[in-house]
């Protein structure tokens, strides 16, 4: 799998993501500046990572969905690109308009920085296939404006169509409003596009890819991809 | 010429700096406060002296970025 990781200024967790892709490929992926106007060929994966782009100024991810690479991304992933973007990466799809919705500040207004459960709502997606349908996964969010909105015919299409990939849920995979710290509609935690190749999440899975520190819970998310990669 | 664009959160999206701001002027003892959103105010000095031109500009600058029309509405005024 060739993957690329896109930098902005403001951006922080392009290295544990790179580790993440170099743990599950054996190949340490590529920064690209957001500057930048082409991808390199041959590329497989965009990776847009977490972080602060633009100091989150106006909303969150909107100035770097303006980004002369972002133009790039879009046409890479109108022909068929994989693209994941983690935390103010899913920021960025919803504000480049490659993932429908918005991302609210959290309900309770309060920055949220700890571990939650995610159920995983389908495995035969290139981001899933090495997790079981209701498998639950642990990651670790760190956001401010993670709160999922969409407008109720919006999140209806989004459920017929089976693109709600990640659900906040229980360690035990209940779906409560406990669980969902915040205040996501339907509990949405992570998004596909209709054809499954751009995947937008709140939580970092990137944090827990190493037995020696906290675990390999978000793993098999990047053996997954690296997978689907290596078959095709 | 300036224009001024108003973005507000759009009725039935959360606003939860509203609702906290209106918790907090309660508490200060003002009485009778009701809903309170909060939005933003964009100021932009514009080259354009046509203010209909004007308006139009800054309107097409609101839906292509200042604004996200899925969760925020605007208007624009110009002076």
């Amino acid at each position: 799998m060739k993957a690329a990781i896109i930098l902005f200024p403001g951006t922080n967790r392009e290295r544990d993501m790179a580790l993440a892709l170099q743990r599950a490929t054996g190949h340490r992926p590529p920064l690209l500046w957001h500057r930048d106007t082409e991808l390199p060929a041959g590329l497989d994966l965009v990776v847009l990572p977490g972080g602060f782009s633009y100091g989150d100024y106006l909303r969150c991810g909107a100035m770097a969905a303006q980004s002369p690479i972002m133009r790039a991304v879009k046409e890479f992933a109108a022909r068929g690109g994989h693209v994941l973007g983690v935390c103010n990466g899913f920021q960025m799809l919803a504000e480049a308009g490659l993932l429908p919705g918005a991302l609210l500040r959290n309900a309770s207004l309060r920055f949220l920085s700890m571990d939650c459960h995610m159920r995983v709502e389908r495995a035969d997606t290139p981001f899933t296939g090495r997790f079981q349908r209701g498998q639950v996964f642990r990651a670790t969010m760190a956001h401010g404006d993670g709160n999922y909105f969409a407008d109720a015919a919006t999140l209806d299409r989004l459920e017929g169509e089976g693109l709600v990939a990640l659900r906040y849920a229980t360690p035990q995979g209940e779906v409560t409003a406990a669980a969902n710290r915040n205040g996501s509609a339907r509990n949405i935690a992570g998004l596909l596009s209709p054809n499954l190749r751009v995947l937008g999440l709140m939580p970092h899975p990137e944090n827990q890819v190493d037995p020696e520190i906290d675990g390999t819970d978000g793993l098999p998310l990047f053996e997954s991809l690296a997978e689907s990669f290596a078959a095709a | 010429m300036k224009a001024f664009v108003t973005v507000m959160p759009k009725a039935g999206v959360l606003d939860p700096q509203g609702k906290a701001i209106g918790h907090a002027l309660t508490g200060l003892g003002f009485a009778g406060i009701g809903e309170v959103r909060a939005g933003k105010v964009i100021e932009l000095e514009l080259a354009e002296t046509d203010p209909v031109k004007a308006k139009a500009a800054a309107e097409e600058m609101a839906r292509k970025l200042l604004a996200n029309t899925v969760i925020e509405s605007f208007s624009v005024t110009v002076g």
